[in-house]
């Protein structure tokens, strides 16, 4: 394949990836969250304490990480349909990528919300705080080195998801490893593609340490 | 200022109860210093923390300046905590934020507009003593420091309130002191009411006007320190005086003299010598100014068995005498 050639479809990957993975990022950000944030408060003297709801809620999210991704992304294609109005493309892929990632970033979220000490959350409550004063002053807040890792990781685990998103003609970089350099045995496709991979989760990898050191004052 | 009336608080595991505070009643008055001694497990800090609600009592009712806290839920208890500071044993500061923004966050949840704010931090730090550290992050403070922020924080609302939660038991000696003397201080130029537990009875001796013991849940004494040094078998008198055990010689009586108030700067020992003609040998003790008085306690050896003359002599002058062998 000639350097043009291999260049557009380089640019057109990325771009799709880059869309595929920053919409569900932000998606994830907000749902991963809102339902760790409810996983903390809802446990065993939280603040918040509701069993049901919190075994629920433990349960979906133990399911949605059960599933394989493959089987996720074709067994939510009525959803999508749905949602989106159409299964296949980038936008459809969006979709089983956020719903995919949100149950992963949700314990993550849990976990670095548990690492701040339950001293401080009595501290803010003998100050007087509010229950969503101190969700959002004291929990988010102090977990915030935790959750920045966290993102790191979901970003990156993402970008694998999105490999397989040609399944659903999501398009992007995986997709175009596995179209051109595996079963067209394109080799130089196969190595530019991984090459531009590698540089994207380097890149994702450097940005969130960098944030997760700058947020740390341990 | 701080009315607790038969307040408990059990604890239910699967198998057992454990009554953690069991009818405890305590009155600590307006700008008075009062603290609860005992052993860890004692259920001290429990009671603490049912002083501002942390814990909700099962039984029993605490009123802080006037309101009754066992009355109220939600938005008004919340209300109510905004007057009561409160500092920790390993300090509780939000790590992710410096000095400045920690005394901030009270004022912040109460809603203190900016610039007062900024005004009332830096009043603060001064009064604490770390004016020059208002950008420093509490990982890199001295825990003497982190302690002085924990009550600059706690001070920031103006409570007239202060609950201490072991507040020295994670600093070394030295700091232990300074951090007594600033509370003295504002208790002092404050008026600032202050309940505080503690496993150390060095604390009771240098800041206390009161104080109680707990042991097992329950008040086993509890009165003004003066007043409890005169009581007859008081363990925080022996607590605060620990006198070794001194073996009398033949013929000796050991007497424990404890006395408090104008009487320990008296020369009594002096003139129950003089008047009996006895050669007494002192075997242990000594003489302190505690926060609420001058005091002291001594274990005499006195020669010969027959020494009623002497002890009531002693106790005509407002000395608590035991024998203790």
């Amino acid at each position: 394949m000639s350097w043009p050639d291999l260049r557009d479809l380089l640019w057109e990957g990325i771009k799709e990836t880059a869309w595929m993975v920053g919409v569900s990022t932000v998606l994830t950000a907000i749902g991963g969250l809102l339902i760790g944030v409810l996983l903390v408060l809802t446990a065993r003297g939280g603040l918040l304490p509701a069993r049901p709801v919190h075994a629920v809620l433990g349960l979906v999210v133990n399911v949605t990480r059960s599933l394989p991704f493959v089987i996720l992304l074709v067994a939510i294609i009525p959803f999508t349909r749905a949602l989106v109005g159409t299964t296949i493309g980038t936008t459809a892929a969006i979709v089983p990528l956020t719903i995919g990632a949100i149950p992963f970033f949700a314990r993550l979220v849990e976990t670095s919300i548990r690492e701040v000490t339950p001293d401080v959350v009595a501290a803010a409550v003998a100050m007087g705080a509010s229950r969503r004063q101190i969700v959002a002053k004291v929990l988010l807040r102090e977990a915030r080195p935790g959750l920045i890792a966290g993102l790191t990781i979901t970003v990156v685990a993402l970008l694998g998801y999105s490999a397989l998103a040609g399944v659903v003609g999501g398009g992007g970089l995986g997709d175009l490893a596995i179209r051109y350099g595996y079963q067209r045995f394109e080799t130089g496709v196969m190595v530019a593609t991984v090459i531009v991979l590698i540089v994207f989760v380097q890149l994702v990898q450097s940005v969130g340490d960098l944030i997760v050191r700058l947020l740390s004052h341990d | 200022m701080i009315e607790i009336n038969g307040v408990r608080k059990t604890y239910r595991s699967r198998r057992r109860t454990v009554v953690a505070v069991d009818d405890v009643n305590l009155t600590v008055g307006e700008g008075e210093i009062f603290g609860v001694v005992g052993r860890s497990g004692a259920g001290k800090s429990t009671l603490l923390r049912c002083a501002n609600l942390l814990e909700r009592p099962d039984a029993g009712t605490v009123t802080v300046d006037g309101v009754e806290l066992t009355a109220l839920g939600g938005r008004r208890l919340r209300d109510a905590r905004h007057r009561i500071g409160m500092v920790h044993q390993h300090f509780a500061l939000l790590s992710s934020r410096t000095v400045a923004g920690n005394v901030a966050f009270p004022m912040e949840l109460t809603g203190v507009p900016r610039p007062e704010r900024r005004a009332r931090i830096a009043e603060l730090l001064e009064l604490v003593g770390l004016g020059d550290r208002a950008d420093a992050y509490p990982a890199q403070l001295s825990g003497g420091q982190k302690q002085r922020v924990g009550i600059a924080r706690a001070l920031a609302v103006r409570p007239r309130v202060l609950l201490s939660d072991e507040a020295t038991s994670a600093l070394d000696p030295d700091t232990t002191a300074s951090i007594l003397e600033l509370l003295r201080d504002l208790n002092k130029e404050l008026g600032l009411t202050i309940l505080l537990i503690t496993h150390e009875m060095g604390v009771v001796k240098s800041i206390c006007h009161s104080a109680a013991v707990m042991r097992e849940g329950r008040f086993t004494e509890s009165g003004e320190i003066p007043e409890l040094l005169r009581r007859p078998g008081s363990e925080l008198a022996r607590g605060l005086f620990p006198l070794s055990a001194a073996d009398a010689g033949p013929g000796e009586t050991v007497l424990d003299v404890t006395v408090s108030g104008g009487g320990a700067d008296e020369p009594l020992l002096a003139e129950v010598s003089r008047r009996f003609d006895l050669d007494l040998r002192i075997l242990g003790g000594g003489v302190e100014t505690l926060a609420a008085t001058r005091a002291g306690r001594l274990r005499i050896a006195v020669p010969g068995a027959e020494i009623t003359g002497p002890l009531d002599y002693l106790r005509s002058r407002g000395a608590l005498v035991e024998v203790a062998s």
